[in-house]
């Protein structure tokens, strides 16, 4: 048997395998397909202050091996989610990993010491800061792109929670240089990065010779974009070998439906692994990808998970 | 009546559902659709009508990732080849056009059921159940449902023309009374749903006005059936990227029991709403806009 489990800064977690944010709700609708409690740790929606509409519809459109989505971010803002959401993963057992939004700085640090004050706290096995989010102050440019409004986000996140719960911050692929972001975030107090977000696309409908999205461009996600995200991993795994930025541990993301691409993000520098978009095609597929992913290491004889993160790099 | 609910769902709502490899027993030509009979004895065994299915395009390593979303026809929970589950697809687009091109015993995985069904009278009151195109593929096991209560069922079949009509002698079948429309007159009357039901309405004295088809269609069934006096329950038709609640593509705006108007999920907090509820002042062409009293919704200056 290979040992699945995985620590991330300090958390250890049975196995690496989680949902990725946006992709699975908050636990309930997937309930249906498969225990949540078996995962790694089940991530959350993005959750902001307050209660959210999203955007206009229509929200999405299908691309080759992927889609594009324009939500908007909706959600019931994180005193709904204290209530019932956080609550309600606590009482199946769940492992859980919020994800956290804001339009300013101020407004993480709000989810984050809401989130603290939850009496479910106890099943947080971190937080997931999505800096992939628009500014308010800077023209609704994506703080991710930026490494000093990074760096703010996470230096207040960072001290609104206890040392012992990390946090993770989300960055998005469209930078010029992800190794820079990455750095800001680490040195501001990040315990860890997740990576990628969506890339930014958009689609004409060819019928009315319009944009096809209410909210015009949308995240690209899904299969298509796999090899950004492991494009992504490894620079910055690579830095961290370099000693360019400190060591923490990285979640992989983008277009994993299989065990085997799953190994790919990991080979790359990742410890543990997200699976979003192909959860709309296959319900069971965080879950699925674990089975495969473990029967992947036994057969290439490995004895640990933990033995094959960022290998592609001393190989 | 019973009302339908359009709060998030709740623990203790959430339906069963199931994902099987369905066989493909049967795939013929109606008209311009493609009727397929597929064995899932999961999805039969649970579903009533107004829920739906959705079925994955092409194998495991598709390039095609979202599922395809279809209106339950029928149901036969214990056949020759155990519980089946038919549908009604017309071949749209690429998607829709592999899935009407399966041959008998080819496999099509299929998720369901889902959605919310229609909510069923408690008394026998007369109801109008109207299809718009493919629209009326669920309507027959929802006749049958309601005929079995005592409810007097009236039906009207409308199409662009006759090759799009579907089920008109099953209709005649599964109702009391059926009028056909179609906008070319190539089959009953030319024109609209709209055009004859409200005097459906009125010579039958319905109290419930059921609809499936397309959304300007099911916008002017709920005006015509609040203008008589009658309820109207729409099943709706969204882009929806995942069928099964954890996307928040396929949301509209909805009043909920509270008053307040929230963009809701189709997929499980429909696809039948209650015509009444529905904000249909926000659709325009291809989409909804977020009304500006909407819960959340963006503030100047803000998001
Ligand atoms: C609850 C529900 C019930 C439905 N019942 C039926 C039915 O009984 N028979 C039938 O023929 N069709 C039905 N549809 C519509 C059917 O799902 C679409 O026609 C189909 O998804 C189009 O796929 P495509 O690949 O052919 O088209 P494409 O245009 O290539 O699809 C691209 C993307 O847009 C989405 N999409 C495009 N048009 C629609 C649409 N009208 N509704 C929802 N998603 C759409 C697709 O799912 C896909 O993700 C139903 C839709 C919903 C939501
Ligand atoms: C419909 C949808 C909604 C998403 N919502 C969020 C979100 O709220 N917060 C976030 O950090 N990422 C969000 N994402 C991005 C995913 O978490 C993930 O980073 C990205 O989709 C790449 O992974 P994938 O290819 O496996 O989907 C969303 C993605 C999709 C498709
Ligand atoms: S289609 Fe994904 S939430 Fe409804």
């Amino acid at each position: 048997m290979v040992e699945m489990s995985t620590t991330l800064s300090g958390r250890r977690l049975a196995n690496p395998l989680m949902t990725a944010s946006g992709c699975a709700a908050n636990g309930q609708e997937l309930h249906r397909f498969f225990d949540v409690a078996g995962l790694g740790a089940f991530v959350t929606k993005s959750v902001m202050a307050d209660p959210r509409s999203g955007r206009d519809t229509p929200r999405m459109a299908e691309t080759p091996s992927g889609m594009l989505n324009s939500i908007g971010l909706q959600g019931p803002g994180i005193a709904a989610f204290v209530e019932h959401d956080l609550p309600w993963l606590a009482s199946v057992g769940a492992t859980v990993l919020p994800s956290i939004a804001g339009g300013s700085s101020t407004e993480f640090a709000h989810v984050a010491a809401a989130l603290r004050a939850s009496p479910a706290f106890g099943c947080v096995a971190g937080v997931e800061v999505n800096i992939s989010c628009p500014n308010v102050a800077n023209r609704g440019l994506v703080f991710a792109c930026d490494p000093l409004a990074s760096a703010k986000v996470v230096a207040l996140v960072r001290e609104q929670l206890p040392r012992d719960v990390p946090i993770f911050a989300k960055l998005s692929p469209d930078v010029t240089d992800i190794t820079t972001i990455a750095a800001a975030c680490v040195k501001a107090g990040a315990d860890g990065l997740t990576m990628i977000n969506t890339l930014l696309g958009m689609a004409i409908d060819t019928d009315r010779l319009r944009p096809q999205l209410g909210g015009v461009t949308g995240g690209l996600s899904g299969p298509g974009i796999r090899p950004v995200a492991v494009r992504a991993i490894w620079q910055v795994r690579q830095a961290m070998f370099e000693g360019r930025i400190p060591t923490v541990p990285i979640i992989g993301v983008g277009g994993v439906r299989t065990g085997n691409d799953a190994l790919e993000l990991v080979a790359a520098g990742a410890s543990a692994v997200q699976v979003g978009t192909a959860t709309f095609n296959d319900p069971s597929a965080p879950m699925r990808v674990l089975a495969e992913l473990t029967e992947l290491l036994e057969t290439k004889g490995f004895a640990s998970f933990a033995d094959v993160v960022g290998i592609a790099h001393v190989r | 009546m019973s009302d339908l609910v359009t709060q998030p769902v709740s623990p203790g709502r959430r339906a069963r559902v199931t994902q099987e490899q369905a066989e493909v027993i049967a795939t013929r030509r109606v008209g311009s659709y493609q009727h397929l009979t597929l064995v899932a004895p999961g999805v039969a065994e649970l579903a009533r009508p107004g829920q739906f299915v959705a079925l994955a395009v092409g194998g495991e390593s598709s390039s095609t990732l979202l599922r395809r979303s279809f209106s339950i026809h029928k149901v036969s929970p214990s056949g020759t080849y155990g519980g089946t589950v038919e549908i009604v697809v017309s071949a749209v687009g690429a998607g829709t056009r592999w899935i009407a091109s399966r041959q008998a015993h080819d496999l099509i995985d299929v998720v369901g059921p889902l959605g919310r069904a229609f909510p069923l009278p408690t008394e026998p009151v007369a109801c109008v159940l109207v299809g718009g195109g493919y629209g009326s593929a669920p309507l027959f096991w929802l006749a049958a449902e309601l005929r079995a209560r005592g409810c007097h069922v009236e039906m009207v079949l409308g199409a662009a023309s006759e090759d799009k009509l579907f089920g008109v002698t099953l209709a005649r079948r599964s109702s009391d009374g059926v009028t056909v429309t179609t906008d070319d007159g190539s089959a009953g009357q030319r024109g609209w749903v709209s055009d004859v039901l409200p005097e459906v309405i009125t010579s039958s004295g319905a109290g419930v006005v059921y609809g499936c088809g397309p959304m300007g269609m099911l916008h002017s069934i709920t005006e015509i059936a609040s203008a008589h006096g009658a309820v109207a329950q729409v099943a709706v038709e969204e882009s929806m990227a995942c069928g099964i609640g954890i996307c928040m593509t396929c949301v509209m705006p909805v009043v909920g029991n509270d008053g307040l108007t929230r963009m809701v999920r189709s997929c499980v907090e429909g696809p039948v709403f209650r015509g009444d509820r529905v904000r249909w002042d926000a659709f325009s062409g291809s989409g909804a806009h977020v009304p500006p009293d909407a819960v959340g919704a963006p503030r100047t200056g803000g998001h």
